[in-house]
């Protein structure tokens, strides 16, 4: 049967969770990929998370997606990055076993039902009046469709560069996919080409460790997923980083390659300030920073190659080597790979709406790479959205649309589509206004409600998580009131140093201390260990608590600000909106606001070239 | 839907009433084509040059209403950016309010309040803040309030505004950037270099901030409290103010019972003078009602002149008693009654003749200097005389020395960035780009109708 309800073409990050979100959601969904054995591949770097990329995993795991159970199954190191900073910083990262995780990949995909897997190649989409309606592969399949998401990811017409020699292909020893951009540019959508870089590959025995800083994973490592079961966690071995520098002989080499570099030529067009993939621009763009890190990363339990994290380059083959033996434990390093760039297609995401669908061709979606952005965590949380929103239009459910403030994926979305800049788009903390609230401790409590309603979490699922998270307002809820009795804790604040209590305090003040932990709070004396038997003997229920109550102003005064944006946010406009009747705007922006379409009027304060005065202009003329 | 593009509005512009003329406004897309048919010059208007003044009558049903000048404004050069109609009639009302109703009858609606500035801000002919100088303009009442909204208007506080904001998202991005490459543990901006431009910013607020005062002086008007003991010559110095006899003067102690309120523009500076009743202990009921309305006026005063018998001793208690009631850098004591003694003033006492109207030059110049610290504001200086500016600067300084406090304790990025952020909102607020109901109800509502 050629006949589905949704096709995926591409089984990267974005395609998986797209195809599994949709064929849980009772669909029947094919995912037209490639290489059947290639799914989930991480192209790039062996890793999945960091910063505010950790996020993302945690806010797919808490809508039901995919891609936190796989790290979990393929890790080999644990971290939490940035505990230095506050809590709203923190963010995981894991180092995967490349092979592990897409074996884990092809595992999970196979026991989903009413999912098919069909190796080939999407070469064209169809319409009719408008509305997809089928595809053409490359093995000449006909596929009848409702709806098709693109995950094509970077293998649309894409082309690797070493120096300047280019050579075909999506990823490395992989083909292009041909045929569907062309296809797409027929039916009227704008492409661009943009690229991304990746690091040279070194042999594991060829590195001097023994003069490199060991980098290890947490002790008390922790998964990403809420499903992973924490008592046999993590389940594979575990594997150190390294770290080692760059320095100025390096810099020095390296510039001698910068005439050779097609990344370079794109820094000079003004590639933005944010992202910052390769070493070549490190060293232009802090050319005041004499030294760069850079991490040797494990690609797997029994791979012989190292991953050489921050050294990213699409310089010529040897200056790269000529470089690294000049960094420290890199002096006779064997390179197996060297970096590479890859240039490919996108569709500059204007062309969709906040669900995902294109603004051109209804039941066309696009997900990943292909609007744009770069990393997989950001792919696979637009595959999940485009998924679910996908499969909610054929099933007529309310569409998934979430909300700036409400998690990262929202900014992601509201990002793509206001600001559709041409550098490739990775997630950053600084790009959430909101971040204090978007936290990854409590990405279950902000998101799993919908995941429970789209039937990505069971009943059973959700209600352990409102077990959790009830037990946590419970527990603040009673140390706010909680008096605790100078001589119950003065011994303890003297031991510390601190000033001591003249009169009893909640438990609450004593936690917002900064120099005291909820733990100390709580085992300053016995009788509280009996009333908060329930927590006292788990870490992460406790971190939550202290965080809810060591930075409940915060918080507050962040929600308060969300309510008052609210008003803006919620204020709808019309969508087929006649931008051309009000005089008071500027030429460019009516030209955006006509091709952007903003749903609401917050969506349009956020399109660049959009002024304070247009804005206001608008606002006046809706409520008139 | 789009009903602004289509209706044409009318209003009249000058104020309700008797006049030498009245301007009835006009406004909306080919609005000549109406006017034609009721007004009759030498050619009519649609087909005269753009922006030019006409004389001829209106006619309706055979009847001349009036004899009138017609100025037309082709769009986009007009107050509201459209096609626009300026009538000067006679200023009777009955002419005024027939032209009206024959203008309501050729497809024409009456404007709401604020509709014809609400249209000239639709058409980008300016922005909010500066919209909001144009209800001031129209409500301001002398000179320097003119001079303070004109600034407004011309943009200042918006360019001001920017640059503060400015140099915010540089310290902003730096931060962000940071953390960014949290994992590298860079610092692009020296904290101590973050502490200097935001204290140089907070300073700026603080400026603004106490322009308020200032600024709503020149709006509002000072309030200056003429007090003393019965018989110093209140009465006839408020009278003298006046230039007629407002207040009733008598040589019994004890003459004012009520307070008397008259306006007096000096130097085009709006000053409104209180002229209290005595204080003394008394039996009697009314004039003790009197004495404590003349201590409430003094705690609403801006300024109060403590008016004193130039002959008579200075009662201690009583001055301690009126700087308990008002800072007494805002009180100034005024000898009174200087032409019928002998004895001499010191420098520094202000020596005046309520009579003669000798010394009060002086006094005005005084005044002026303690009220309006002319020196710090010029002309051409920013003057907020907005209360809601007030409020955002107030809340926005707050966030600052918020953000300061937490680069001292050595906070993380984030909270260092919150509080900058929220700096940034609420600037926002002041040049629009946050925009809510009740910012714009707050704004357009301040209008009347015609403007
Ligand atoms: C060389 C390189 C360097 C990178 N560097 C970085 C980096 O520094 N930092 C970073 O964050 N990210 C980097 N990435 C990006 C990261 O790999 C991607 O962002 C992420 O994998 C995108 O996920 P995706 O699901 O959109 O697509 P992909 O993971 O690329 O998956 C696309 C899948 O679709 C299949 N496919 C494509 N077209 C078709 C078609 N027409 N029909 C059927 N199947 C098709 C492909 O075979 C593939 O399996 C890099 C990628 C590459 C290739
Ligand atoms: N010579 C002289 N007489 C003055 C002067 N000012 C006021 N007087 C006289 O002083 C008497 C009291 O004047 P008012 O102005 O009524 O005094 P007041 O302070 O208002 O008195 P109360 O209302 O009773 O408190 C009147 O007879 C005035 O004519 C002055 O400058 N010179
Ligand atoms: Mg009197």
């Amino acid at each position: 049967m050629n006949n589905f309800d949704i096709i995926v073409a591409g089984g990267g990050h974005a395609g998986i969770e797209a195809s599994v979100s949709a064929a849980r959601m009772g669909l029947k969904v094919a995912l037209i990929t490639m290489d059947k054995n290639g799914l989930g591949r991480l192209s790039c770097n062996p890793a999945i998370g960091g910063s505010a990329k950790g996020h993302l995993v945690h806010e797919i795991d808490a809508l039901g997606g995919v891609m936190g159970i796989l790290a979990d199954n393929s890790g080999i190191q644990f971290r939490t990055l940035n505990k230095s900073k506050g809590p709203a910083i923190w963010a995981a990262r894991s180092q995967n076993d490349r092979k592990i995780y897409t074996l884990e990949a092809i595992d999970y995909l196979s026991k989903i039902e009413n999912l098919e897997i069909i190796e080939d190649i999407v070469t064209e989409a169809i319409e009719e009046n408008k509305q997809i309606v089928g595809v053409i592969t490359k093995k000449g399949n006909h596929f009848v469709t409702k709806s098709l998401i693109i995950a094509a990811g970077t293998f649309l017409n894409g082309v690797m560069y070493t120096g300047l020699t280019p050579s075909i292909g999506g990823r490395f020893k992989e083909e292009a996919a041909v045929g569907l951009t062309e296809s797409l540019v027929k039916m009227g959508f704008v492409s661009g080409r943009l690229k991304t870089g990746t690091p040279p590959r070194l042999h594991k025995d060829s590195i001097n460790y023994s003069i490199l800083e060991e980098q290890p994973g947490d002790e008390n490592p922790l998964p990403f997923s809420f499903k992973t079961n924490k008592s046999k966690f993590p389940f594979l071995p575990q594997l150190s980083c390294y770290l080692t520098y760059t320095n100025e002989e390096v810099h020095r080499i390296l510039e001698t390659g910068f005439d050779f570099s097609p990344m370079f030529r794109g820094l000079i067009d003004g590639v933005g300030p944010r992202y910052c993939p390769s070493i070549e621009d490190k060293i232009v763009r802090f050319n005041d920073k004499l030294k760069h890190q850079l991490f040797i990363e494990p690609e797997g339990l029994d791979s012989i190659e190292m991953y050489l994290n921050g050294f990213s380059s699409s310089l010529p083959a040897e200056i790269q080597l000529k470089a690294m033996k000049k960094i420290k434990g890199l002096e006779n390093v064997e390179m197996l790979r060297p970096g590479y760039a890859v240039e490919y297609d996108f569709f500059p995401p204007y062309q969709i709406d906040l669900n995902y669908e294109t603004k051109l061709i209804k039941g066309l979606y696009f997900a990943g790479q292909i609007n744009g952005t770069s990393g997989y965590e950001e792919a696979a949380g637009q595959g999940l959205l485009a998924g679910i929103n996908a499969a909610a239009k054929i099933l007529g459910m309310p569409e998934l649309i979430l909300k700036r403030s409400e998690a990262y994926l929202g900014v992601l979305i509201d990002d793509l589509v206001g600001k559709s800049t041409d550098e490739p788009y990775r997630m950053f903390t600084s790009r959430a206004e909101h971040r204090l609230l978007l936290r990854q401790d409590n990405a279950m409590e902000r998101l799993s409600k919908y995941g429970y309603k789209y039937g990505l979490i069971t009943k059973e699922e959700l209600n352990q998580i409102e077990e959790k998270y009830s037990l946590i307002h419970k527990t603040i809820f009673s140390l706010n009131k909680l008096k605790i009795k100078p001589n119950q804790i003065n011994n303890l604040l003297e031991t510390k140093n601190l000033s001591i209590l003249d009169n009893s305090e909640t438990a609450s003040k004593l936690i917002k201390r900064p120099e005291l932990t909820i733990s100390d709070v709580l085992s300053s004396f016995p009788n509280n260990e009996k009333k908060f038997s329930e927590i006292i003997d788990k870490p992460e229920i406790l971190e939550k608590i202290e965080i809810e109550i060591k930075y409940e102003g915060y918080i507050q005064k962040q929600q308060e600000l969300v309510e008052k944006l609210d008003k803006i946010e919620n204020v709808q406009i019309p969508h087929d909106f006649d931008y051309s009747i009000i005089k008071g705007f500027s030429t460019e922006a009516r030209q955006k606001l006509t091709k952007i379409k903003p749903r609401t009027l917050g969506q349009a304060t956020r399109i660049s070239g959009v002024t304070p005065s247009d804005i206001s202009v608008l606002f006046v003329y809706l409520k008139s | 839907m789009n009903k602004f593009d289509e209706d044409i509005i009318t209003a009249l512009a000058t104020p309700n009433g008797e006049g030498a003329i009245a301007v009835i406004r006009v406004s909306g897309k080919e609005c000549f084509n109406q006017i034609d048919k009721i007004f009759k010059g030498k050619i009519p208007l649609s087909e005269a040059k753009k922006n030019t003044i006409h004389y001829g009558k209106i006619i309706y049903k055979n009847e001349i209403i009036d004899d009138v000048l017609v100025s037309i404004f082709h769009s986009p050069n007009s107050y509201t950016g459209e096609d626009s109609v300026e009538i000067s009639t006679h200023g009777n009302p009955l002419i005024v309010q027939k032209i009206i109703e024959i203008l309501l009858k050729q497809n024409i609606r009456l404007a709401e309040p604020g509709e014809f500035t609400k249209r000239a801000f639709l058409n980008g002919k300016f922005d909010l803040t500066q919209a909001e100088a144009v209800a001031d303009i129209i409500q301001s009442r002398n000179d320097s309030a003119l001079k303070g909204a004109r600034n407004q208007l011309n943009g200042l506080l918006s360019a001001q505004i920017n640059n503060i904001k400015n140099s915010l998202i540089e310290i902003i991005s730096l931060l962000e950037l940071e953390l960014d490459f949290a994992e590298e543990d860079l610092l692009f901006i020296s904290r101590n270099e973050i502490i200097t431009k935001i204290e140089k910013i907070i300073r700026t607020f603080e400026v603004l901030i106490s322009s308020y005062k200032f600024g709503r002086i020149l709006r509002d008007g000072v309030n200056v409290a003429i007090v003393g003991k019965p018989n110093v010559g209140k009465s006839s110095l408020l009278n003298y103010f006046v230039k007629e006899n407002r207040a009733i003067v008598s040589e019994i102690p004890g003459t004012t019972r009520d307070v008397i309120i008259e306006e007096v523009n000096i130097e085009g500076v709006l000053f409104k003078f209180y002229d209290t009743a005595g204080f003394r202990e008394s039996e009697d009921e009314i004039e003790i009602l009197g004495v404590q309305k003349s201590e409430k006026t003094i705690l609403q005063a801006d300024f109060v002149l403590l008016i004193h018998d130039v002959e008579q001793e200075l009662d201690l208690n009583f001055y301690n008693k009126i700087i308990s009631l008002i800072e007494e850098n805002r009180v100034l004591l005024v000898q009174n009654k200087i032409d019928k003694t002998i004895k001499k003033l010191k420098e520094n006492e202000i020596g005046i003749s309520a009579k003669t109207g000798e010394g009060i030059e002086k006094l005005f110049k005084v005044l002026l200097e303690r009220i309006g610290q002319t020196k710090i504001y010029t002309e051409n200086s920013l003057i907020i005389n907005n209360i809601r500016h007030l409020e955002i600067l107030t809340k926005a300084k707050n966030y600052l020395t918020n953000a300061v406090k937490s680069i001292e304790e050595n906070q993380s990025q984030e909270f260092i960035s919150i509080e900058i952020r929220y700096t940034l909102e609420m600037l926002d607020e002041i040049i629009g780009v946050v925009t809510t109901d009740e910012i714009l109800n707050n704004i357009f509502n301040k209008f009347c109708i015609g403007k």
